[in-house]
């Protein structure tokens, strides 16, 4: 690990801090989709999913995702993490087993949340 | 710290040649090694305080004693565990009365004490129900006398199975665990091979768990958790548990907020008290997440790990097998916009 890294990137360009090895955002070898939860008001709460490939279309699998899990929800532009899908309610699971059957491999999702 | 670092790293490399074989998890070696490193002094003394080893041992003693009394001391200690602050409280209750030792605390962990104690009640019963059996045909079973001794063993094996978690986590106890595994008692037929491996790696792990996998020595007090107010949760023993795996408390406390996405702040008393509610379970789940992530060594399973910093990239340094391996820095993702406008924008 601590030897020379032979990559494309320009290693003093501005960019990801910390993040460094596992989140290569461009090149996506190992990029993960992170489905994750906040607490609202209440017992309420809002899912969101974001690092979604860039050959799915966020739109139209909103679309499915409300229609499957019978919630609402939006398409959110983020500088940082791209386009992320809002959902209502805890539905993480549910996003993760309707990915996995739609034939994304079940490793690059990542649960958080508790 | 940086210097205790730094001067281990640098035995490493003068060691590697000889030490590689002696890499095995050895218990006395690794003791001995932990002693030598500054850093690690106060690890060894960790580990006796803790309840866990010390709860094998008085039972082994008396395997001979009635049940009851037995079961309820295991509970006392359970609840000692759960919590650490008022003990005085957790020492009272079991004396009395079952159900007023659960009634003693409301606050905490409460389907838990429940579970288990229907637990230790099907394992008391069962007993009972064995004794019953042995009595009664007691007459034909004289021709074969060491059955009377596996008795006794098996009663004392079963209590340490209701005493003795699996998890990292202490109150989590394995379901069946202990049951069924003495099917052969009553019957007259032969033992099977699992049933006797499952014996042997009992009578192991009760005598001596460092040899049996060792997973048993990683124990951390499960994380007791209360409620301030409506929309508060004070974590008291943060400190203590991030002491136990031997990682910073902020670490442990930055990875809890990005995985809960939420926010919170350590208080007075070195509680943290985290934005929303939670509960002890919930907490527990994430917990077991970062001890899998960031503290136990992939390679050898070992908690016995160093979490440092090299040119903006976390490594894990295990202690027992040398393995290094870099893990992904905490990051906390995309925040939804929560709650009023208004306000975020004043706080901005």
């Amino acid at each position: 690990m601590s030897g020379p890294i032979f990559n494309k990137y320009d290693p003093f360009a501005e960019g990801d801090g910390e993040a460094g090895i596992n989140e290569t955002d461009n090149s996506g070898n190992e990029q993960y989709i992170h489905i994750r939860i906040q607490q609202r008001n209440g017992r309420k709460t809002l899912t969101t999913l974001s690092g979604l490939p860039k050959q799915y279309d966020p739109k139209k699998l909103l679309k499915a995702f409300k229609k499957e899990f019978a919630c609402n929800g939006t398409v959110v532009a983020d500088e940082e993490a791209g386009e992320v899908i809002q959902l209502q309610g805890d539905q993480r699971l549910k996003i993760a087993t309707f990915l996995t059957t739609e034939g994304i491999d079940k490793n690059i999702i990542k649960l958080h949340g508790f | 710290m940086f210097e205790g670092m730094k001067k281990k790293k640098k035995k490493k490399v003068s060691l590697e040649g000889g030490e590689e074989p002696a890499g095995e998890v050895n218990g006395d070696d690794m003791f001995d090694g932990m002693k030598k490193k500054k850093k690690k002094k106060d690890i060894p003394m960790d580990l006796e305080a803790s309840p866990i080893p010390e709860a094998a041992e008085p039972e082994l003693a008396n395997g001979e004693a009635p049940a009851d009394d037995d079961l309820f001391a295991g509970m006392k200690k359970k609840k000692k565990k759960a919590i650490p602050d008022d003990l005085v409280e957790g020492d009272a209750a079991p004396a009395t009365d079952g159900a007023n030792g659960a009634n003693g605390e409301e606050d905490f962990d409460f389907s838990d004490l429940k579970k288990k104690k229907k637990k230790a009640k099907k394992a008391l019963d069962m007993e009972a129900f064995e004794r019953e059996l042995e009595e009664a045909n007691a007459a034909d079973r004289k021709a074969k006398k060491p059955k009377t001794e596996d008795e006794d063993e098996d009663e004392a094996d079963e209590e340490d199975d209701v005493d003795l978690g699996d998890d990292p986590f202490a109150h989590d106890v394995d379901v069946d665990a202990g049951e069924g595994d003495e099917k052969w008692l009553g019957t007259d037929r032969d033992y099977t091979y699992e049933e006797l491996l499952d014996r042997f790696y009992r009578i192991l792990r009760q005598n001596n768990p460092e040899l049996a996998g060792g997973k048993r020595r990683h124990t951390v007090p499960p994380p007791s958790v209360m409620r301030e107010g409506n929309k508060k949760t004070i974590f008291a023993n943060i400190v203590d548990i991030a002491k136990r795996i031997h990682r910073s408390p902020d670490h442990v406390i930055s990875f809890l907020f990005a995985e809960l996405g939420t926010t919170g702040s350590v208080d007075g008393s070195s509680r943290l008290v985290i934005k929303g509610r939670f509960q002890q379970k919930q907490l527990e789940n994430v917990l077991r997440r970062y001890i899998v992530e960031y503290v136990t060594c992939k390679t050898c399973k070992s908690p016995d790990t160093l979490l440092e910093k090299e040119n903006r990239i976390f490594f894990v340094q295990c202690e027992s097998c040398g393995s290094r391996r870099s893990v992904s820095a905490v990051k906390t993702g995309f925040q939804a916009q929560v709650g009023k406008r208004s306000k975020t924008k004043v706080a901005t």
